[in-house]
């Protein structure tokens, strides 16, 4: 069965068509890249498919059914940017948020939860920072603590909105570290991705997205000189060094 | 002074202390939500709706002008949404034209109400400045339960305000609707203002809403704390401020409480805990001291030590 299948998937941004059929099936247990240039619509095929933007045509299916049946097993991690870090909690408080949705709506939390988010923040190296203020965070840290609270979720489908943008190179090793360890235990991880030097290592499926779909496939099959040049026309000065 | 110990006085005073706390928990939502001035459009938006509510039935009846008021607020937000959305124009323009424009109908209303029969002694010009001690018992009652409502929205759905305000799009993803948190949102902000301009005036309650909030910001880095800090400056912003007003025949409250709330504020941006100037350049000078300390130990430890290779 497929974990996620998107057929002629349309939308626009303000004006402008953004995507347009967008069409692709995800198998369990693949960690897919999302490529594609600026502007190539990555940020809202993801927006679209998690319903946070509309679409004009087209359908998603999660695990043969809909969003709103299935979200418990969906886990979304936004940009980084989208939230203001200014709000007053802690990294603790953020990782619990993810367990909202078991908690149950106008319940109070209990030690459980608790516990099983504090877990969260130690895989992520993060448990020294539990009650650290969340403006205090490095840009690294922040997208750590993003990341443990969609691990909290417990999910079977992940949707990451370029979690490695911006964080250092001990980040970016605990992110990828724990996106293999989800991959290992059979959910599917869907990524937008901006460093097209780190896809083949990182990634064993790829999306190649240029406003709709270029290439999609594993890696190693697709990830050729040819397609990501189709995908970002004449903009790629590093397939020459390749 | 006698009038404090009055039943009535003693009535008044509670209820400027609940409903400061209640603006001064919906002020937070609204810091949160970047939208301060949105609560300044809808207070100054309800003044024709009291005035309107008040030609129909002919005389001051709570309830009417309370529905009138919401009614009028909330037609001004549909209007700034709409305008927003349906046009280039930003929200903060949208706000300042809706903002003047129902201010402006509500005085022309209330010149019109004033001049006919019977309008003079309405007390409706209280509403422009609020007059917390022409309420009577009912209103107090009417009020009262309006505030504890509120109140209780916001107790009861704690976790989900705060999910809702950091993280809109995510709470979305955990199946919290925006919709309806926005819908609950503008009706309790609403709320807080009809209740609160019969004490406050539509000019000043939003100062009720914004300042208690920000002065709180100063104290806390938790979300918990700064909702209950901004309650007890709002409640006691409007306690203080309704006690000084009725040291004055026909002193109007709003001003007050604005006054007591802006002392709270003005304390806090110099004391505050977290945020404060004088806390953080008092940090700042702690920390010159021990790196200076540190860097006389170093050298002299560096002396002694080539003193001993001399020696």
């Amino acid at each position: 069965m497929n974990v996620l299948e998107i057929v002629d998937l349309s939308a626009s941004y303000r004006k402008n068509k953004v995507l347009h059929d967008v069409s692709f099936r995800v198998q369990p247990g693949s960690l897919t890249s999302i490529v594609g240039p600026n502007g190539a619509g990555k940020s809202t095929l993801l927006k679209v498919i998690l319903e946070l933007h509309p679409k004009l045509a087209g359908s998603v299916s999660f695990f043969g059914s809909t969003h709103s049946k299935m979200k418990k097993r969906i886990g979304y991690v936004p940009q980084r940017g989208s939230v203001d870090w200014d709000f007053p909690t802690n990294a603790l408080d953020v990782v619990m948020m993810g367990l909202y949705g078991q908690v149950g709506w106008l319940k109070w939390p209990n030690r459980s939860h608790r516990e099983k988010a504090l877990a969260s923040l130690d895989q992520m190296g993060m448990a020294d920072y539990a009650s650290r203020q969340i403006s205090q965070l490095s840009g690294g840290q922040q997208q750590r603590v993003f990341l443990a609270r969609a691990l909290v979720q417990d999910a079977d489908l992940y949707f990451m909105d370029e979690p490695l943008a911006g964080v250092d190179a001990a980040t970016e090793r605990a992110i990828m570290t724990t996106l293999k360890e989800l991959k290992n235990k059979g959910k599917t991880v869907m990524v937008v991705h901006h460093d097209l030097q780190t896809v083949e290592d990182y990634f064993d499926h790829v999306l190649l997205l240029n406003r709709t779909v270029v290439a999609h496939g594993k890696t190693k099959e697709v990830f050729t000189k040819d397609n990501v040049y189709r995908a970002y026309g004449g903009t790629l000065r590093w397939m020459k060094e390749a | 002074m006698g009038m404090l110990f009055s039943a009535n006085a003693q009535w008044v005073l509670f209820s400027a202390l609940i409903l400061g706390m209640a603006s001064g928990m919906i002020g937070c939502l609204a810091y949160w939500k970047r939208q301060s001035l949105m609560s300044d459009a809808l207070s100054h938006a309800a003044l024709p709706g009291v005035v309107i509510g008040f030609s129909v039935i002919g005389s001051k009846n709570m309830p009417v002008m309370i529905a009138g008021a919401a009614i009028s607020a909330l037609l001004g937000a549909l209007m700034i949404q709409w305008i927003r959305s349906s046009s280039r124009i930003k929200e903060d323009t949208a706000m300042g034209m809706i903002l003047s424009v129902f201010f402006g109908f509500g005085i022309m209303m209330l010149t019109i109400v004033n001049r006919s029969a019977g309008g003079n002694q309405s007390g409706l010009d209280s509403f422009i400045f609020g007059q917390a001690a022409s309420m009577v018992r009912k209103d107090v009652y009417t009020m009262l339960a309006l505030a504890v409502i509120v109140i209780l929205v916001v107790f009861l759905a704690f976790k989900e305000w705060k999910l809702f305000l950091f993280d809109p799009d995510f709470a979305r993803g955990l199946g919290l609707s925006r919709r309806l948190m926005d819908g609950i949102y503008l009706a309790v902000l609403v709320m807080v203002i009809v209740i609160g301009i019969q004490a406050v005036g539509v000019i000043l309650m939003a100062a009720l809403l914004i300042i208690p909030a920000v002065s709180a910001r100063y104290w806390t880095h938790s979300f918990t704390w700064m909702v209950i800090l901004s309650a007890i400056f709002g409640g006691g912003a409007g306690m203080v401020g309704t006690l000084i007003s009725t040291m004055g025949v026909g002193w109007p409250t709003g001003p007050f409480i604005v006054l007591a709330s802006s002392v709270l504020f003005v304390f806090s941006l110099v004391f505050g805990k977290e945020k404060g100037l004088w806390t953080k350049a008092m940090q700042i000078r702690l920390q010159r001291r021990e790196l200076r300390d540190a860097v006389i130990e170093a050298s002299t430890a560096k002396g002694r030590q080539r003193g001993g290779e001399v020696g």
